[in-house]
């Protein structure tokens, strides 16, 4: 540490810090553009020159570091000169159309001038122009206001890991942008929204629709992913303006991801269900809120009088609130039945008995960062969990070794130490040889039946060295993603995971899908455990499926796109006697199946809460009120339960389930050790290509589904079959030809896009988007032939 | 969708003369310092590609020394020697600065833009002559001067000029 005095306050600051830093620390205001703590020091805007004793000329604080006995002044007239000056520059180019601009009210320039800038122009000379880029959907430009603090650019090369955005041309030539035409492709680009000093790079879905004054600002969490980034959400007289980052360095630092960013668009969407609608017939009638619900429950007690409880299931979002959650699991298990999963995209269940309590990180998403090597199976984090990837970034940044077993030769914005692309089914021969690897290196027991898992493979060079790096690690993860969750060989992979954490001395751990499938866990939206992990036994999502249910309650969720069996599951609750939907939109294939459609909020509708995949229970309120006649899901089931003449449904408010739950799931302390079974045999049935379910990242849940925005981004895929030039040739396949993707009895026609990410023997489709509903499964085998 | 980032590989449109060229200069770096040799790389394109950087060769360039296309747009755009369109065979680069200015530039610009029918900053229809106007050369003592290729010409009038372009091919 060393003294310093600014402004004649004396202060300690870090060693190596830079004077603005300090005056940040010690809430001393220095004005600046391109300083940003997160970002690396440019020192090109010049605002934050101050006045530092013995120094001849004013010195940039974002650039001078701090040295024992230091006098700083950041207000004398020597700085407020150099500051005044600058702004003057700043000035010369910048337009003066506050007005018009979305950047007004919340601009730093805006702000500064205000402080800094003289009321009237000394410049009569051309001022410049630069043309408008095309940045995509998400990010409009005013280029002519831009002042070159090159944030933007910074944020490419070091946070997103994919320099997209450069200044190209020089002096008063110098102009942000990509040069050629293309778009802004990154999953956090939105970010350089918030980074803008000024109103050159602004949202487009916002584009002109309000002022930052107008909007009523409330704190949330993010709906879509496991980190559970912690959001604003900014309304204006009842309607979603927008959303924006809050910061917190444990999770999401200063940053959100675009889809945490841009989804909302669907909330005032024209999708959303404003009224309780019952099926008279063919016909659909809109009704109040009593005789739904009383339609509702008289549907499902018809059913538990004729065909029992266990005819009885419910499917609800792994996104759902805890409170819902818990509500949903404590309604359909007072009706004596277990049958609730929110597993919705799980396909294997064989070792479900062993799972953990709850699919947890099995560190902080801080200690990722920190991590010196760290094995992904199955998991395209960069897409899945943006913010997580983050920090995985940094850590391969910093020279950890981050690895990847998957099915596909994924686009990491870091270099992977080491990959391994296979066949699904060959992902658990590769997880047995880097285990057998690990235990030649540990001299240790091979479990029973693991030589089995490796044949008809040996322990090549590859497995040696993740193993080797894995074990040199002093803090490692194994970390279990979406594909391989969604895998029908879960089973082998979590048991060889355990193995390979074990010996190496890593932690296992989880990145699911969805916003809360920790908080569903915990609050026991699973069939075999009740709330804080109690066993019991109920059926689960594929059992459910595939052996039918009579009547089905389905929380936030659409069969077609939420399951991993989208076309049986439709066939399900098609030929269920009676379905009660509660969703906060409405589609037609809805209609087809359902017999009461329940309008309920979305996430910024409701208070609830959301257990991220650390484990921090993170709760936050309602933004706004519901549209329509929406009532937060949590209510509905309560009067639901009320309805039934069920005892323990008298709760008044989400504080009253919250701590309800939270004492029902009592204090948990998630196993670090992962027991070891070998799972029994388990043949893909049917021949054909092994299908690899990719899963998009917009179009995880309904909500995004229905983010215009987004859709119409590069990362919403089209509905194709992606597989190798090789294999393509074989089948006598080429790219952009029709060819027909065939499971069951069911056919897809789906153009054919030549992947060589894709490994041999298999096809990618991706899950959860239309075109592809039609498909029975997203794991198996998909029989391919020329349309 | 999967593969993103990456791009369909444009290296063949270097010559091998160019890469050993370039090889040359990339030695002189630390082996995790390639891009240091931009600049020469740059050069060494433009003069394989008749004077001028096409998107796809720099983009070439950028995949040889493992730098994202944007990073050598920024350099190729910052120093006024890198052409970005097509220049004639000859580029006359003109010096305006103060030293020229006084010693009667704007004379033997207007007479270069009478005599090859274009203006500063064009080329001529048959593709023989671009002119540019360029900043100081570093050849004050010699003003007004221009550089055609990798030559100086001096001490200009306009006969001088006459003379050093009905030599040219």
């Amino acid at each position: 540490m060393v003294n310093i005095e600014i402004n004649g306050i004396p202060i300690q600051a870090r060693d190596g810090a830079m004077v603005i830093e300090a005056a940040d620390e010690a809430g001393i205001v220095i004005p600046r553009f391109c300083y940003h703590k997160k970002l690396s020091i440019a020192a090109n805007c010049r605002m934050c020159l101050v006045d530092v004793e013995k120094a001849p000329k004013p010195l940039p604080a974002c650039a001078t570091p701090v040295t024992d006995g230091m006098v700083v002044r950041t207000r004398s007239e020597k700085a407020l000169d150099a500051q005044k000056g600058v702004m003057e520059f700043l000035l010369i180019n910048h337009p003066l159309d506050c007005p018009i601009c979305d950047q007004g009210g919340e601009c730093e320039l805006q702000d500064l001038a205000m402080g800094f800038g003289k009321d009237a122009s000394r410049y009569t000379e051309a001022r410049r122009v630069v043309p408008e880029k095309n940045l995509g959907p998400l990010i409009a430009t005013d280029m002519t206001r831009c002042i070159h603090c090159t944030r933007c650019v910074r944020f490419g090369r070091e946070i997103a890991g994919i320099m997209e955005l450069g200044a190209t041309g020089r002096g008063e030539h110098t102009e942000i942008g990509t040069y050629v035409e293309r778009t802004v492709n990154s999953e956090m680009s939105g970010n350089v929204i918030d980074l803008c000093p000024v109103g050159a790079l602004t949202s487009r879905p916002y584009r002109y629709t309000g002022r930052p004054w107008e909007n009523r600002q409330s704190v949330s969490i993010a709906p879509h992913d496991c980190v559970g980034s912690n959001i604003y959400i900014e309304t204006r007289r009842g309607r979603l303006m927008r959303v924006l980052p809050q910061e917190n360095e444990a999770i999401n630092e200063t940053w959100i991801s675009d889809r945490d960013r841009f989804s909302y668009t669907a909330v005032q969407g024209e999708a959303r269900l404003a009224r309780p609608m019952i099926k008279q017939g063919e016909d659909w009638k809109e009704v109040d809120w009593h005789t739904a619900l009383e339609y509702a429950v008289e549907g499902i007690r018809r059913v538990r009088e004729q065909a029992g409880s266990e005819q009885i299931g419910a499917l609800v979002s792994p996104s759902s609130t805890l409170e819902e959650l818990y509500l949903a699991q404590k309604l359909l298990r007072a009706l004596g039945s277990d049958n609730i999963d929110h597993r919705l995209r799980q396909t294997d269940f064989r070792d479900q008995d062993l799972a953990p309590v709850a699919p947890l990180l099995g560190s902080t998403l801080a200690e990722l960062e920190a991590r010196d090597a760290v094995l992904l199976i199955g998991s395209f984090t960069r897409k899945d969990q943006p913010l997580a990837a983050h920090r995985l970034r940094k850590a391969a940044v910093r020279g950890a070794a981050i690895m990847s077993v998957s099915s596909l030769a994924y686009d990491f914005n870091f270099d992977l130490a080491a990959e391994i692309v296979a066949a699904p089914a060959g992902m658990v021969n590769e997880l047995a040889g880097i285990a057998s690897a690990l235990l030649e290196l540990s001299g240790g027991e091979a479990p029973e039946g693991l030589a089995s898992l490796l044949a008809p493979l040996a322990i090549s060079e590859a497995h040696r060295d993740i193993a080797a790096r894995l074990r040199e690690a002093e803090q490692g993860s194994v970390l279990l993603g979406v594909q391989a969750l969604g895998q029908a060989e879960l089973s082998e992979l979590r048991a060889l995971a355990g193995v390979i954490a074990r010996e190496s001395g890593a932690s296992l751990g989880y990145l699911p899908d969805g916003a809360n499938a920790v908080g569903a866990w915990l609050a026991g939206a699973v069939p075999h455990r009740r709330p804080g992990g109690d066993e019991t036994g109920g059926r689960d999502v594929d059992n459910m499926i595939n052996d039918g249910l009579r009547a089905c309650l389905l929380l936030g969720v659409e069969p077609e796109f939420d399951t991993a069996q989208p076309a049986r599951a439709l066939a399900t609750v098609e030929a269920a006697d009676f379905v009660v939907v509660m969703n906060p939109f409405v589609s037609e294939t809805m209609k087809t199946y359902a017999d009461v459609l329940l309008p309920v909020a979305t996430w910024a509708e409701t208070a609830g809460t959301y257990v991220n995949v650390e484990g921090a229970w993170q709760r936050f309120t309602a933004a706004m009120e519901p549209l329509g006649e929406a009532r937060p899901a949590w209510k509905v089931l309560r009067v639901l339960g009320n309805l039934f003449e069920l005892d323990g449904f008298e709760q008044t408010s989400t504080d009253e389930v919250h701590d309800e739950a939270r004492e029902a799931i009592g204090e948990v302390t998630p196993a670090t050790d992962s027991a070891w079974r070998l799972p029994a045999a388990r043949t893909v049935a049917g021949e054909g290509l092994q299908r690899i379910a990719f899963l998009p990242i917009y179009g995880v849940d309904g909500l995004v589904r229905r983010a215009a925005a987004l859709q119409a981004t590069a990362d919403a895929p089209p509905a194709a079959m992606y597989l190798n030039g090789a294999l393509a040739a074989e089948l006598g396949l080429s790219d952009g030809e029709s060819a027909v993707a065939r499971q069951d009895n069911n056919a897809v026609t789906l153009p054919v896009i030549i992947d060589e990410g894709v490994p041999d023997g298999c096809v990618l489709i991706p899950q959860a988007i239309k075109g592809v509903e039609m498909l029975a499964s997203a794991t198996g085998r998909v029989s391919v032939e020329r349309a | 969708m999967m593969q993103s980032g990456k791009r369909a590989s444009k290296l063949h449109l270097i010559t091998a003369a160019s890469l050993e060229e370039i090889d040359h200069w990339v030695a002189k770096y630390p082996a995790d310092r390639k891009q240091g040799a931009v600049m020469a790389a740059l050069r060494i394109v433009q003069d394989q590609n008749g004077g001028w950087l096409s998107n796809d060769l720099m983009d070439a360039v950028a995949e040889y020394l493992g730098m994202e296309p944007i990073e050598v747009y920024e350099v190729a755009t910052f120093y006024s020697m890198y052409e970005r369109d097509p220049v004639g065979r000859h580029k006359i680069c003109i010096c305006t600065n103060i030293s020229c200015m006084l010693c009667g530039s704007a004379e033997i610009v207007r007479h270069l833009e009478e005599r090859l029918g274009i203006k500063l900053g064009e080329t001529t229809e048959d593709g023989r002559f671009t002119l540019k106007e360029v900043e100081c050369l570093g050849a004050c003592v010699d003003a007004p001067m221009f550089q055609i290729g990798r030559n100086y010409y001096a001490k200009l009038t306009k006969e001088k000029v006459d003379e050093i372009l009905d030599a040219l091919d």
